[in-house]
Protein backbone atom coordinates (compact mmCIF):
# COMPACT_ATOMS: atom_id res chain seq x y z
CA UNK A 1 0.00 0.00 0.00
CA UNK A 2 1.66 3.25 -1.08
CA UNK A 3 1.50 5.92 1.41
CA UNK A 4 0.65 4.27 4.83
CA UNK A 5 4.02 4.92 6.82
CA UNK A 6 2.83 8.55 7.73
CA UNK A 7 -0.54 7.69 8.20
CA UNK A 8 0.19 4.68 10.67
CA UNK A 9 2.88 6.49 12.88
CA UNK A 10 0.23 9.51 13.26
CA UNK A 11 -1.87 6.74 14.53
CA UNK A 12 0.29 5.16 16.75
CA UNK A 13 1.79 8.32 18.24
CA UNK A 14 -2.09 9.59 19.02
CA UNK A 15 -2.00 6.43 20.67
CA UNK A 16 0.81 7.17 22.96
CA UNK A 17 -0.48 10.63 23.61
CA UNK A 18 -3.72 9.26 24.74
CA UNK A 19 -1.90 6.54 26.65
CA UNK A 20 0.23 9.31 28.43
CA UNK A 21 -3.17 11.71 28.90
CA UNK A 22 -4.78 8.46 30.74
CA UNK A 23 -2.46 7.74 32.87
CA UNK A 24 -3.36 10.76 34.64
CA UNK A 25 -6.75 10.26 35.73
CA UNK A 26 -6.03 6.53 36.25
CA UNK A 27 -3.38 7.06 38.80
CA UNK A 28 -4.74 10.05 39.98
CA UNK A 29 -5.76 8.55 43.74
CA UNK A 30 -2.49 6.45 44.36
CA UNK A 31 -0.36 9.96 43.16
CA UNK A 32 -2.78 11.85 45.79
CA UNK A 33 -1.93 9.07 48.73
CA UNK A 34 1.82 9.46 47.88
CA UNK A 35 2.05 13.17 47.72
CA UNK A 36 -0.52 13.31 51.14
CA UNK A 37 2.58 11.01 52.63
CA UNK A 38 4.70 14.12 51.43
CA UNK A 39 3.24 16.49 53.34
CA UNK A 40 1.53 17.81 50.47
CA UNK A 41 -1.72 19.30 50.98
CA UNK A 42 -4.18 17.67 48.46
CA UNK A 43 -7.99 19.25 48.06
CA UNK A 44 -10.46 16.61 49.67
CA UNK A 45 -7.63 16.01 52.21
CA UNK A 46 -10.16 13.16 53.40
CA UNK A 47 -9.30 10.00 52.22
CA UNK A 48 -13.12 8.77 52.62
CA UNK A 49 -14.21 11.69 50.70
CA UNK A 50 -11.33 11.34 47.99
CA UNK A 51 -11.96 7.33 47.22
CA UNK A 52 -15.75 8.61 46.49
CA UNK A 53 -14.62 11.69 44.15
CA UNK A 54 -14.31 11.48 40.33
CA UNK A 55 -11.04 11.05 38.96
CA UNK A 56 -11.51 14.12 36.79
CA UNK A 57 -12.70 16.57 39.58
CA UNK A 58 -9.74 14.97 41.77
CA UNK A 59 -6.96 15.95 38.61
CA UNK A 60 -9.04 19.31 38.60
CA UNK A 61 -8.22 20.39 41.79
CA UNK A 62 -5.04 18.87 42.44
CA UNK A 63 -2.80 20.20 39.66
CA UNK A 64 -0.04 20.87 40.97
CA UNK A 65 0.47 17.65 42.85
CA UNK A 66 0.49 15.12 39.62
CA UNK A 67 4.20 15.16 38.40
CA UNK A 68 4.17 11.38 39.68
CA UNK A 69 1.52 10.26 37.58
CA UNK A 70 4.13 8.39 35.40
CA UNK A 71 6.69 6.79 37.36
CA UNK A 72 4.32 5.34 40.14
CA UNK A 73 5.92 2.01 41.16
CA UNK A 74 2.54 -0.17 40.80
CA UNK A 75 0.42 2.12 38.87
CA UNK A 76 -2.99 1.75 37.76
CA UNK A 77 -2.02 2.07 34.03
CA UNK A 78 1.86 2.37 33.42
CA UNK A 79 2.97 4.80 30.67
CA UNK A 80 4.51 3.24 28.04
CA UNK A 81 8.08 4.21 28.93
CA UNK A 82 7.68 2.65 32.37
CA UNK A 83 6.53 -0.69 30.22
CA UNK A 84 9.70 0.09 27.76
CA UNK A 85 11.59 0.23 30.61
CA UNK A 86 10.31 -3.49 32.44
CA UNK A 87 10.70 -5.09 29.09
CA UNK A 88 14.30 -3.69 28.96
CA UNK A 89 14.99 -4.90 32.43
CA UNK A 90 13.40 -8.64 32.28
CA UNK A 91 15.25 -9.19 28.99
CA UNK A 92 18.35 -7.76 28.46
CA UNK A 93 19.44 -6.43 31.91
CA UNK A 94 18.61 -9.18 33.29
CA UNK A 95 20.35 -12.15 31.25
CA UNK A 96 23.11 -9.86 31.13
CA UNK A 97 23.82 -8.92 34.73
CA UNK A 98 21.36 -11.03 37.00
CA UNK A 99 22.35 -13.62 38.91
CA UNK A 100 20.47 -16.24 37.01
CA UNK A 101 20.86 -14.87 33.63
CA UNK A 102 22.33 -16.60 30.49
CA UNK A 103 25.84 -14.84 30.95
CA UNK A 104 26.33 -15.58 34.51
CA UNK A 105 25.07 -18.84 34.75
CA UNK A 106 24.81 -20.27 31.22
CA UNK A 107 20.80 -20.66 30.88
CA UNK A 108 18.08 -17.92 30.08
CA UNK A 109 17.01 -17.16 33.58
CA UNK A 110 13.47 -17.89 34.91
CA UNK A 111 12.96 -14.02 36.07
CA UNK A 112 13.80 -12.90 32.55
CA UNK A 113 10.70 -12.94 29.69
CA UNK A 114 13.14 -14.38 27.24
CA UNK A 115 11.96 -17.96 28.91
CA UNK A 116 8.67 -17.55 29.79
CA UNK A 117 8.12 -16.42 26.12
CA UNK A 118 10.45 -19.11 24.59
CA UNK A 119 8.13 -21.74 27.11
CA UNK A 120 4.76 -20.40 25.70
CA UNK A 121 6.45 -20.27 21.81
CA UNK A 122 7.01 -24.06 22.10
CA UNK A 123 4.07 -25.16 23.65
CA UNK A 124 2.29 -23.48 20.69
CA UNK A 125 3.94 -24.16 18.02
CA UNK A 126 4.15 -28.43 19.42
CA UNK A 127 0.57 -27.77 19.58
CA UNK A 128 -0.16 -26.27 16.23
CA UNK A 129 2.23 -29.09 14.32
CA UNK A 130 0.13 -31.62 16.02
CA UNK A 131 -3.26 -29.88 15.38
CA UNK A 132 -2.35 -28.77 11.49
CA UNK A 133 -1.09 -32.27 11.08
CA UNK A 134 -4.33 -33.84 12.44
CA UNK A 135 -6.71 -31.43 10.49
CA UNK A 136 -5.08 -32.70 7.11
CA UNK A 137 -5.22 -35.85 7.90
CA UNK A 138 -9.20 -35.39 8.72
CA UNK A 139 -9.81 -33.28 5.70
CA UNK A 140 -8.35 -35.42 3.25
CA UNK A 141 -10.78 -38.57 5.13
CA UNK A 142 -13.43 -36.17 4.45
CA UNK A 143 -13.12 -35.91 1.30
CA UNK A 144 -12.43 -39.14 0.04
CA UNK A 145 -15.43 -40.53 1.79
CA UNK A 146 -18.77 -39.04 1.65
CA UNK A 147 -19.82 -41.23 4.66
CA UNK A 148 -17.31 -39.43 6.80
CA UNK A 149 -17.80 -35.95 5.04
CA UNK A 150 -21.71 -36.21 6.39
CA UNK A 151 -21.15 -37.46 9.50
CA UNK A 152 -18.24 -35.08 10.95
CA UNK A 153 -18.21 -32.04 8.75
CA UNK A 154 -21.94 -30.79 10.83
CA UNK A 155 -19.53 -30.98 13.89
CA UNK A 156 -16.33 -29.51 12.87
CA UNK A 157 -18.31 -26.49 11.98
CA UNK A 158 -20.56 -26.22 14.94
CA UNK A 159 -17.76 -26.66 17.63
CA UNK A 160 -16.29 -23.60 15.59
CA UNK A 161 -19.03 -21.50 16.97
CA UNK A 162 -18.31 -22.41 20.60
CA UNK A 163 -15.82 -21.69 22.90
CA UNK A 164 -13.71 -24.63 22.59
CA UNK A 165 -10.77 -22.73 25.11
CA UNK A 166 -13.39 -23.04 28.02
CA UNK A 167 -12.09 -26.48 28.23
CA UNK A 168 -8.53 -25.93 28.41
CA UNK A 169 -8.45 -26.00 33.06
CA UNK A 170 -10.10 -29.25 32.43
CA UNK A 171 -7.63 -30.75 30.16
CA UNK A 172 -4.91 -29.47 32.40
CA UNK A 173 -5.82 -31.23 35.36
CA UNK A 174 -6.98 -34.27 33.82
CA UNK A 175 -3.56 -34.85 32.07
CA UNK A 176 -1.63 -33.76 34.98
CA UNK A 177 -3.91 -36.84 36.74
CA UNK A 178 -2.69 -39.33 34.16
CA UNK A 179 1.08 -37.95 34.73
CA UNK A 180 1.36 -36.03 31.77
CA UNK A 181 2.55 -32.43 32.35
CA UNK A 182 4.73 -29.83 31.02
CA UNK A 183 4.60 -28.99 27.59
CA UNK A 184 2.21 -31.33 26.94
CA UNK A 185 -1.01 -30.86 28.02
CA UNK A 186 -0.53 -26.81 26.67
CA UNK A 187 0.44 -28.43 23.38
CA UNK A 188 -3.30 -30.38 23.49
CA UNK A 189 -4.99 -27.61 24.35
CA UNK A 190 -3.43 -25.87 21.30
CA UNK A 191 -3.38 -28.50 18.66
CA UNK A 192 -7.50 -28.65 19.45
CA UNK A 193 -7.90 -24.94 19.04
CA UNK A 194 -6.17 -24.74 15.41
CA UNK A 195 -7.48 -28.34 14.34
CA UNK A 196 -10.80 -27.11 13.47
CA UNK A 197 -9.63 -24.49 11.62
CA UNK A 198 -7.52 -26.05 9.77
CA UNK A 199 -10.32 -28.95 8.70
CA UNK A 200 -12.59 -26.48 6.83
CA UNK A 201 -9.76 -24.75 5.51
CA UNK A 202 -8.15 -27.90 3.77
CA UNK A 203 -11.97 -29.55 3.10
CA UNK A 204 -12.29 -26.16 1.13
CA UNK A 205 -9.11 -26.19 -0.08
CA UNK A 206 -9.03 -29.78 -1.00
CA UNK A 207 -12.45 -29.25 -3.56
CA UNK A 208 -11.04 -26.21 -5.16
CA UNK A 209 -10.09 -28.29 -8.40
CA UNK A 210 -13.03 -28.02 -10.78
CA UNK A 211 -14.87 -31.02 -12.90
CA UNK A 212 -12.70 -29.96 -15.68
CA UNK A 213 -9.56 -30.62 -14.09
CA UNK A 214 -10.43 -33.88 -12.52
CA UNK A 215 -11.96 -35.34 -15.66
CA UNK A 216 -8.06 -35.00 -16.97
CA UNK A 217 -6.51 -36.47 -14.25
CA UNK A 218 -9.18 -39.20 -14.75
CA UNK A 219 -8.37 -39.25 -18.73
CA UNK A 220 -4.85 -39.88 -17.69
CA UNK A 221 -6.28 -42.84 -15.73
CA UNK A 222 -4.84 -41.50 -12.31
CA UNK A 223 -5.59 -43.35 -9.05
CA UNK A 224 -7.15 -41.46 -5.98
CA UNK A 225 -3.86 -40.97 -4.24
CA UNK A 226 -2.22 -39.51 -7.39
CA UNK A 227 -5.34 -37.17 -7.89
CA UNK A 228 -4.68 -36.48 -3.91
CA UNK A 229 -0.84 -35.50 -4.53
CA UNK A 230 -0.88 -34.09 -7.76
CA UNK A 231 -3.95 -32.31 -7.83
CA UNK A 232 -5.70 -31.78 -4.82
CA UNK A 233 -3.11 -31.13 -2.56
CA UNK A 234 -1.33 -28.58 -4.28
CA UNK A 235 -4.81 -26.98 -5.43
CA UNK A 236 -5.05 -26.56 -1.80
CA UNK A 237 -2.03 -25.13 -0.53
CA UNK A 238 -3.38 -21.32 -0.68
CA UNK A 239 -6.72 -22.45 1.62
CA UNK A 240 -4.16 -24.18 3.60
CA UNK A 241 -1.91 -21.58 4.69
CA UNK A 242 -5.32 -19.06 4.73
CA UNK A 243 -6.33 -21.53 7.81
CA UNK A 244 -2.59 -21.49 9.29
CA UNK A 245 -2.65 -18.01 10.12
CA UNK A 246 -5.88 -18.11 11.79
CA UNK A 247 -4.64 -21.97 13.27
CA UNK A 248 -1.59 -20.21 15.07
CA UNK A 249 -3.19 -17.12 16.23
CA UNK A 250 -5.63 -19.76 18.31
CA UNK A 251 -2.90 -21.74 19.41
CA UNK A 252 -1.23 -19.07 20.82
CA UNK A 253 -4.05 -18.37 23.05
CA UNK A 254 -4.32 -21.48 23.65
CA UNK A 255 -1.12 -21.93 25.21
CA UNK A 256 -1.58 -18.81 26.96
CA UNK A 257 -4.92 -19.96 28.67
CA UNK A 258 -2.94 -23.17 28.97
CA UNK A 259 -0.96 -21.73 31.23
CA UNK A 260 -3.47 -20.25 33.74
CA UNK A 261 -3.97 -23.18 35.97
CA UNK A 262 -0.11 -24.84 36.71
CA UNK A 263 2.01 -22.26 37.17
CA UNK A 264 5.14 -23.29 35.59
CA UNK A 265 6.25 -20.91 33.79
CA UNK A 266 5.01 -19.36 30.43
CA UNK A 267 3.63 -15.69 29.94
CA UNK A 268 0.26 -16.80 30.68
CA UNK A 269 1.75 -17.59 33.73
CA UNK A 270 3.43 -14.37 33.78
CA UNK A 271 0.05 -12.31 32.82
CA UNK A 272 -1.89 -14.09 36.25
CA UNK A 273 1.47 -14.11 39.01
CA UNK A 274 1.31 -10.14 37.89
CA UNK A 275 -2.59 -9.85 38.49
CA UNK A 276 -2.33 -11.50 41.95
CA UNK A 277 0.67 -9.35 43.00
CA UNK A 278 -0.36 -6.10 41.40
CA UNK A 279 2.42 -5.65 39.12
CA UNK A 280 0.84 -4.09 36.38
CA UNK A 281 3.80 -3.43 34.62
CA UNK A 282 4.83 -7.21 34.55
CA UNK A 283 0.98 -8.07 32.79
CA UNK A 284 1.86 -5.27 30.06
CA UNK A 285 5.71 -6.70 29.78
CA UNK A 286 4.12 -10.21 29.13
CA UNK A 287 1.33 -8.57 27.06
CA UNK A 288 4.09 -6.93 24.44
CA UNK A 289 6.17 -10.36 24.50
CA UNK A 290 2.65 -12.17 23.87
CA UNK A 291 1.67 -9.79 20.90
CA UNK A 292 5.48 -9.75 19.63
CA UNK A 293 5.21 -13.41 19.67
CA UNK A 294 2.06 -13.31 17.51
CA UNK A 295 3.43 -10.80 15.34
CA UNK A 296 6.63 -13.14 14.68
CA UNK A 297 4.55 -16.41 13.95
CA UNK A 298 1.90 -14.75 11.82
CA UNK A 299 4.63 -12.95 9.91
CA UNK A 300 6.83 -16.06 9.35
CA UNK A 301 3.74 -18.07 8.18
CA UNK A 302 2.77 -15.34 5.94
CA UNK A 303 6.77 -15.24 4.47
CA UNK A 304 6.70 -19.38 4.10
CA UNK A 305 3.18 -18.79 1.92
CA UNK A 306 4.53 -15.95 -0.14
CA UNK A 307 7.91 -18.10 -0.93
CA UNK A 308 6.16 -21.28 -1.28
CA UNK A 309 2.91 -19.60 -3.15
CA UNK A 310 5.99 -17.83 -5.64
CA UNK A 311 7.86 -21.34 -6.38
CA UNK A 312 4.78 -23.06 -7.04
CA UNK A 313 4.05 -20.46 -9.34
CA UNK A 314 0.62 -19.19 -8.13
CA UNK A 315 1.21 -15.69 -7.42
CA UNK B 1 -15.26 -55.61 28.91
CA UNK B 2 -18.59 -56.86 27.42
CA UNK B 3 -19.60 -53.17 27.32
CA UNK B 4 -16.44 -52.14 25.53
CA UNK B 5 -17.29 -54.80 22.65
CA UNK B 6 -20.84 -53.59 22.77
CA UNK B 7 -19.23 -49.84 21.91
CA UNK B 8 -17.51 -51.80 18.95
CA UNK B 9 -21.10 -52.79 17.90
CA UNK B 10 -22.89 -49.50 18.35
CA UNK B 11 -19.98 -48.03 16.40
CA UNK B 12 -20.33 -50.33 13.51
CA UNK B 13 -24.06 -50.03 13.39
CA UNK B 14 -23.99 -46.47 13.17
CA UNK B 15 -21.00 -46.03 10.81
CA UNK B 16 -23.08 -48.79 8.20
CA UNK B 17 -26.67 -46.89 9.07
CA UNK B 18 -24.24 -43.41 8.04
CA UNK B 19 -22.94 -45.07 4.73
CA UNK B 20 -26.31 -46.34 3.76
CA UNK B 21 -27.62 -43.18 4.19
CA UNK B 22 -25.29 -40.88 2.93
CA UNK B 23 -24.64 -43.04 -0.75
CA UNK B 24 -28.33 -43.87 -0.67
CA UNK B 25 -31.02 -41.96 -2.76
CA UNK B 26 -31.74 -39.57 -0.48
CA UNK B 27 -28.08 -38.56 0.19
CA UNK B 28 -28.97 -35.04 -0.92
CA UNK B 29 -31.85 -34.65 0.96
CA UNK B 30 -31.09 -31.95 3.93
CA UNK B 31 -32.56 -34.06 6.36
CA UNK B 32 -30.78 -37.12 5.96
CA UNK B 33 -27.79 -34.46 6.07
CA UNK B 34 -29.18 -33.49 9.70
CA UNK B 35 -30.20 -37.40 10.12
CA UNK B 36 -26.20 -38.87 9.57
CA UNK B 37 -24.90 -35.78 11.68
CA UNK B 38 -27.56 -37.10 14.55
CA UNK B 39 -26.99 -40.76 14.26
CA UNK B 40 -23.10 -39.68 14.25
CA UNK B 41 -22.84 -37.67 17.64
CA UNK B 42 -25.49 -40.22 19.26
CA UNK B 43 -22.83 -43.19 18.24
CA UNK B 44 -20.21 -41.16 19.80
CA UNK B 45 -21.53 -40.24 23.34
CA UNK B 46 -23.14 -44.05 23.34
CA UNK B 47 -19.91 -45.21 22.87
CA UNK B 48 -18.65 -42.57 25.73
CA UNK B 49 -20.86 -43.98 27.81
CA UNK B 50 -20.42 -47.44 27.43
CA UNK B 51 -16.14 -47.17 26.88
CA UNK B 52 -15.81 -45.27 30.51
CA UNK B 53 -18.66 -47.79 32.16
CA UNK B 54 -16.68 -50.58 30.23
CA UNK B 55 -12.96 -49.80 31.17
CA UNK B 56 -14.05 -48.04 34.91
CA UNK B 57 -12.58 -44.84 33.95
CA UNK B 58 -12.63 -42.71 36.86
CA UNK B 59 -15.28 -39.91 37.12
CA UNK B 60 -12.24 -37.27 38.20
CA UNK B 61 -10.84 -38.34 34.46
CA UNK B 62 -13.77 -38.21 32.32
CA UNK B 63 -17.20 -38.89 33.39
CA UNK B 64 -20.06 -40.50 31.73
CA UNK B 65 -22.18 -38.27 29.24
CA UNK B 66 -25.07 -39.47 32.10
CA UNK B 67 -23.20 -38.22 34.79
CA UNK B 68 -23.12 -35.05 33.12
CA UNK B 69 -26.69 -34.94 32.17
CA UNK B 70 -27.50 -35.88 35.67
CA UNK B 71 -25.23 -32.93 36.89
CA UNK B 72 -27.13 -30.78 34.37
CA UNK B 73 -30.16 -31.48 35.02
CA UNK B 74 -29.70 -31.51 39.14
CA UNK B 75 -28.05 -27.64 38.67
CA UNK B 76 -29.74 -25.79 36.58
CA UNK B 77 -30.61 -22.98 38.59
CA UNK B 78 -27.11 -22.69 39.06
CA UNK B 79 -26.14 -22.69 35.33
CA UNK B 80 -28.70 -20.75 34.53
CA UNK B 81 -27.47 -17.86 36.73
CA UNK B 82 -23.91 -18.61 35.56
CA UNK B 83 -25.33 -18.36 32.07
CA UNK B 84 -26.97 -14.63 32.90
CA UNK B 85 -23.95 -13.44 34.54
CA UNK B 86 -21.49 -14.28 31.98
CA UNK B 87 -23.45 -14.53 28.43
CA UNK B 88 -25.82 -12.16 28.75
CA UNK B 89 -24.49 -9.66 30.84
CA UNK B 90 -20.36 -10.19 30.22
CA UNK B 91 -20.59 -10.93 26.95
CA UNK B 92 -23.69 -9.69 25.31
CA UNK B 93 -23.30 -6.25 26.73
CA UNK B 94 -19.01 -6.31 25.31
CA UNK B 95 -20.46 -8.01 22.22
CA UNK B 96 -22.96 -5.09 21.46
CA UNK B 97 -20.84 -1.61 22.89
CA UNK B 98 -18.11 -3.56 20.60
CA UNK B 99 -19.55 -4.42 17.77
CA UNK B 100 -21.38 -0.87 17.44
CA UNK B 101 -17.99 0.94 18.44
CA UNK B 102 -15.94 -1.02 15.95
CA UNK B 103 -19.14 -0.09 12.87
CA UNK B 104 -19.33 3.32 13.96
CA UNK B 105 -15.45 3.71 13.93
CA UNK B 106 -15.78 1.97 10.12
CA UNK B 107 -18.12 4.95 8.99
CA UNK B 108 -15.59 7.07 10.32
CA UNK B 109 -12.38 5.31 8.90
CA UNK B 110 -14.03 5.22 5.43
CA UNK B 111 -15.39 8.86 5.00
CA UNK B 112 -11.52 10.09 5.85
CA UNK B 113 -8.52 8.49 3.60
CA UNK B 114 -5.81 8.98 5.87
CA UNK B 115 -7.64 7.40 8.92
CA UNK B 116 -8.18 4.11 6.96
CA UNK B 117 -4.57 4.18 5.82
CA UNK B 118 -3.21 5.21 9.09
CA UNK B 119 -6.06 2.57 11.32
CA UNK B 120 -6.61 -0.17 9.07
CA UNK B 121 -2.78 -1.85 9.71
CA UNK B 122 -3.12 -1.21 12.56
CA UNK B 123 -6.49 -2.50 13.23
CA UNK B 124 -5.52 -5.95 11.03
CA UNK B 125 -2.45 -6.51 13.66
CA UNK B 126 -4.54 -5.91 16.53
CA UNK B 127 -6.84 -8.78 15.31
CA UNK B 128 -4.13 -11.03 15.41
CA UNK B 129 -3.04 -10.41 18.59
CA UNK B 130 -4.06 -12.58 21.83
CA UNK B 131 -6.31 -9.61 22.82
CA UNK B 132 -7.57 -11.72 25.68
CA UNK B 133 -4.27 -11.45 27.68
CA UNK B 134 -5.53 -7.98 28.45
CA UNK B 135 -8.07 -9.75 30.45
CA UNK B 136 -5.87 -9.74 34.01
CA UNK B 137 -5.55 -5.66 33.80
CA UNK B 138 -8.98 -5.20 32.61
CA UNK B 139 -10.17 -6.80 35.67
CA UNK B 140 -7.65 -4.75 37.65
CA UNK B 141 -9.76 -1.55 36.34
CA UNK B 142 -13.21 -2.73 36.81
CA UNK B 143 -13.28 -5.12 39.42
CA UNK B 144 -14.56 -8.61 39.60
CA UNK B 145 -17.99 -7.75 38.07
CA UNK B 146 -19.45 -8.66 34.56
CA UNK B 147 -18.39 -4.54 33.40
CA UNK B 148 -14.62 -6.07 33.64
CA UNK B 149 -15.67 -9.56 31.15
CA UNK B 150 -17.66 -6.42 28.90
CA UNK B 151 -14.27 -5.05 28.45
CA UNK B 152 -12.67 -7.52 27.57
CA UNK B 153 -15.08 -8.53 25.10
CA UNK B 154 -15.62 -5.04 23.85
CA UNK B 155 -11.84 -5.09 22.88
CA UNK B 156 -11.66 -8.53 21.40
CA UNK B 157 -14.85 -7.91 18.90
CA UNK B 158 -13.74 -4.15 17.92
CA UNK B 159 -10.85 -4.94 15.51
CA UNK B 160 -12.86 -8.13 13.28
CA UNK B 161 -15.69 -5.64 13.31
CA UNK B 162 -13.78 -2.62 12.23
CA UNK B 163 -11.19 -4.24 9.81
CA UNK B 164 -14.37 -6.35 8.41
CA UNK B 165 -16.93 -3.27 8.15
CA UNK B 166 -14.19 -0.78 6.35
CA UNK B 167 -13.53 -3.87 3.83
CA UNK B 168 -17.26 -3.97 3.29
CA UNK B 169 -17.82 -0.36 2.62
CA UNK B 170 -15.39 -0.94 -0.05
CA UNK B 171 -17.11 -3.44 -2.08
CA UNK B 172 -19.40 -1.36 -4.42
CA UNK B 173 -18.55 -1.13 -7.98
CA UNK B 174 -17.71 2.53 -9.64
CA UNK B 175 -20.29 1.62 -11.84
CA UNK B 176 -22.79 1.31 -9.16
CA UNK B 177 -21.30 4.55 -7.64
CA UNK B 178 -21.30 6.50 -10.82
CA UNK B 179 -25.12 5.91 -10.92
CA UNK B 180 -25.63 7.08 -7.33
CA UNK B 181 -24.14 10.40 -9.00
CA UNK B 182 -25.91 10.45 -11.89
CA UNK B 183 -28.99 10.40 -9.16
CA UNK B 184 -27.09 13.20 -7.60
CA UNK B 185 -27.27 11.80 -4.27
CA UNK B 186 -24.72 12.69 -1.61
CA UNK B 187 -22.87 10.73 0.64
CA UNK B 188 -25.60 9.90 3.09
CA UNK B 189 -28.10 8.71 0.26
CA UNK B 190 -25.21 6.68 -1.21
CA UNK B 191 -24.50 6.10 2.21
CA UNK B 192 -27.55 4.88 3.35
CA UNK B 193 -28.94 3.17 -0.05
CA UNK B 194 -25.78 1.94 -1.79
CA UNK B 195 -23.22 1.03 0.51
CA UNK B 196 -24.44 -0.20 3.53
CA UNK B 197 -26.40 -2.67 1.93
CA UNK B 198 -23.77 -3.53 -0.10
CA UNK B 199 -21.38 -3.94 3.16
CA UNK B 200 -24.07 -6.14 5.22
CA UNK B 201 -22.07 -9.79 3.91
CA UNK B 202 -19.00 -8.00 5.18
CA UNK B 203 -20.74 -6.62 8.22
CA UNK B 204 -22.34 -10.18 8.91
CA UNK B 205 -18.89 -11.75 8.79
CA UNK B 206 -17.51 -10.09 11.40
CA UNK B 207 -20.95 -10.12 13.70
CA UNK B 208 -20.00 -14.18 13.56
CA UNK B 209 -16.55 -13.96 14.23
CA UNK B 210 -17.11 -11.85 17.12
CA UNK B 211 -20.17 -14.25 18.56
CA UNK B 212 -17.17 -16.66 19.20
CA UNK B 213 -14.85 -14.11 20.42
CA UNK B 214 -17.14 -12.95 22.90
CA UNK B 215 -17.70 -15.87 24.71
CA UNK B 216 -13.81 -17.22 24.76
CA UNK B 217 -13.26 -13.30 26.29
CA UNK B 218 -16.01 -13.01 28.63
CA UNK B 219 -15.32 -16.92 29.84
CA UNK B 220 -11.46 -16.62 29.57
CA UNK B 221 -11.83 -13.13 31.85
CA UNK B 222 -13.09 -14.56 34.42
CA UNK B 223 -10.29 -16.77 34.88
CA UNK B 224 -8.37 -13.85 36.43
CA UNK B 225 -11.05 -13.11 39.03
CA UNK B 226 -14.87 -12.80 38.90
CA UNK B 227 -17.70 -12.98 41.49
CA UNK B 228 -19.28 -16.17 42.78
CA UNK B 229 -20.88 -16.52 39.62
CA UNK B 230 -20.71 -17.84 36.01
CA UNK B 231 -19.05 -20.28 33.59
CA UNK B 232 -15.68 -18.94 33.53
CA UNK B 233 -15.43 -19.16 37.33
CA UNK B 234 -17.77 -22.59 37.34
CA UNK B 235 -15.11 -24.43 35.24
CA UNK B 236 -12.52 -23.17 37.26
CA UNK B 237 -13.25 -23.89 40.59
CA UNK B 238 -15.09 -27.09 39.57
CA UNK B 239 -11.75 -28.55 38.11
CA UNK B 240 -10.14 -27.35 41.27
CA UNK B 241 -12.97 -29.83 43.32
CA UNK B 242 -12.27 -32.32 40.47
CA UNK B 243 -15.85 -32.08 40.13
CA UNK B 244 -15.98 -32.53 36.57
CA UNK B 245 -19.42 -33.45 35.77
CA UNK B 246 -19.98 -29.91 36.43
CA UNK B 247 -17.44 -28.52 34.56
CA UNK B 248 -19.03 -30.57 31.01
CA UNK B 249 -22.02 -29.24 32.33
CA UNK B 250 -21.22 -25.86 32.06
CA UNK B 251 -19.11 -26.57 28.79
CA UNK B 252 -22.46 -28.06 27.54
CA UNK B 253 -24.22 -24.55 29.02
CA UNK B 254 -21.09 -22.44 27.11
CA UNK B 255 -21.82 -24.73 23.97
CA UNK B 256 -25.19 -24.31 23.59
CA UNK B 257 -25.16 -19.88 24.38
CA UNK B 258 -21.95 -20.34 21.45
CA UNK B 259 -24.33 -21.97 18.96
CA UNK B 260 -27.20 -20.95 19.62
CA UNK B 261 -25.71 -16.75 19.79
CA UNK B 262 -24.12 -17.67 15.92
CA UNK B 263 -27.39 -19.35 14.79
CA UNK B 264 -29.57 -16.33 16.01
CA UNK B 265 -26.63 -13.83 13.98
CA UNK B 266 -26.87 -16.39 10.75
CA UNK B 267 -31.01 -16.19 11.13
CA UNK B 268 -30.51 -12.57 10.99
CA UNK B 269 -27.77 -12.76 8.13
CA UNK B 270 -30.11 -14.58 6.05
CA UNK B 271 -33.57 -12.05 6.29
CA UNK B 272 -31.03 -9.67 5.96
CA UNK B 273 -28.85 -10.38 2.83
CA UNK B 274 -31.29 -12.46 1.67
CA UNK B 275 -30.13 -10.89 -2.01
CA UNK B 276 -26.49 -12.11 -1.80
CA UNK B 277 -25.13 -14.93 -4.05
CA UNK B 278 -23.88 -16.63 -1.30
CA UNK B 279 -27.39 -17.12 0.61
CA UNK B 280 -29.00 -18.20 -2.30
CA UNK B 281 -30.53 -21.92 -2.99
CA UNK B 282 -30.76 -22.66 1.04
Amino acid sequence: MKGTLGPVLTVILAILAIWYVACVPMNVREVLSAAERDGAVVTPTDPVERRDAGAVGLVLNNTAHLGASWSLDRAKLPAPHQIAVELWNTTVVEEMTGRRGIVNSGSLSNRGLVYHAGITLWATVLGFVIGTGLGILLAVGIVHSRTMEMSVMPWAIVSQTIPIVALAPMIIVVLYSVGLQGMLPKAVISAYLSFFPVVVGMVKGLRSPDQSQLDLMHTYNASKSAVLVKLRLPASVPYLFASLKIGIAASLVGAIVGELPVQQGGLGARMLAGSYYGQTSQIWAALIAAAALAALLVWSIGALERRTLRRMGVV
Amino acid sequence: MSLVVIALIVWALGWSLNRWLANGPYAANRWTGLCVAAVFGATVLIMWELIVRGLGVPAVILPPPSAIAAAFASSTSILWADFVQTILKGGLSGYVIGCGAGFAVAILVDRYDFLRRGLLPVGNFMSALPIVGTAPILVMWYGFGWQSKAAVVVLMVFFPMLVNTVAGLRDTSAMQRDLMRTYGAGYWPTLIKLRLPAAMPFIFNGLKISTTLALIGAIVAEFFGSPTVGLGFRISTSVGQLALDMVWAAIVVSALAGSAFYGAVAAIERGVTFWHPSQRGQ
